[in-house]
């Protein structure tokens, strides 16, 4: 098996925040921490783009570079994992980090910053699996039952693919080749049916 | 005197090329260790029994239902 990773279609999402709901619902996230968010290009203008975004599980992950206490480690699957009882807390991880992924819960009157909760690809972390310090620290480890990250398994236009590189890059290739554009969209037969009368060509 | 004189030249020589000299100021990045708690296999459980074969036969069957061309059809 290959490395695990996330794929997300411009093309496809639309803005349902879909995902984002079902990461907060999997792992019970709290208030202020947001494992997934989906950002939006030219917000309100036509032909606007949105964009499903968390931890990327980088191949060569900065956060790792730059961890003071080495917290991080990477799966043999390619997932970037780290611990929590380790972390410090201190935010490197999240000025080193492209994505913006690195979250830190906030507690009590003065907004005392928390160690750092990040995406798991929803494989949990170094606690024993299933059980109540994982889900409590780290959420749900749904990798472990044998299933995908529930954000890309939730999303309604799989414009979120997770999963084996190798696979998810063959599906979005293949979706490139077929989808054509326009009323040649796939599916678009399908909700909209065929037009009465087709458009009439320039010059006709 | 003359002897002299060479030795202290070449006394001084070595304090006077080390000013010439540049030391390295880019920190090269060695990659740590990971220092926390080891993290079992996602198969290394009651469910898969350590069977990493069943494993991957489950992620893959996920993996392929992403793709709605063959799921639903039409493709």
């Amino acid at each position: 098996m290959a490395r695990m990773k996330f794929l997300a279609d411009a093309e496809r999402c639309i803005e349902c925040n879909g995902c984002v709901t079902a990461c907060k619902q999997e792992h019970e996230i709290p208030w202020g921490v947001n494992r997934r968010r989906v950002v939006t290009l030219n917000d309100g203008i036509p032909g606007e783009k949105s964009i499903s975004v968390a931890c990327m599980h980088c191949s060569d992950a900065p956060c790792m570079a730059v961890c003071p206490v080495d917290c991080f480690y990477k799966t043999t699957e390619g997932v970037v994992l780290h611990d929590k009882d380790l972390c410090i807390g201190c935010g490197y991880c999240f000025y080193a980090c492209p994505f913006g992924a690195p979250q830190f819960p906030q507690d009590g009157a003065f907004g005392l910053r928390g160690k750092m909760d990040k995406c798991t690809f929803c494989a949990g972390g170094p606690e024993p699996d299933h059980s109540a310090d994982e889900m409590k620290k780290y959420g749900r480890n749904r990798l472990a039952e044998g299933k995908l990250p529930a954000c890309a398994e939730m999303c309604a236009t799989k414009a979120l693919l997770g999963g084996d590189s190798d696979v998810i890059a063959d599906i979005y290739r293949n979706r490139v080749l077929k989808r054509g554009k326009g009323s040649e969209v796939w599916g678009w037969g399908t909700a909209y049916g065929k037009p009465d009368r087709p458009a009439a060509k320039p010059g006709a | 005197m003359r002897k002299l004189l060479i030795l202290a030249v070449a006394a001084t020589l070595p304090w006077v090329v080390a000013a010439c000299g540049e030391t390295p100021t880019v920190t090269v990045y060695k990659q740590g260790q990971y220092q926390g708690k080891p993290d079992k296999r996602p198969w290394d459980n009651d469910q898969f029994k350590n069977d990493r074969g069943a494993w991957e036969k489950s992620v893959k069957a996920r993996n392929l239902g992403q793709n709605e061309y063959v799921r639903i059809g039409g493709g």
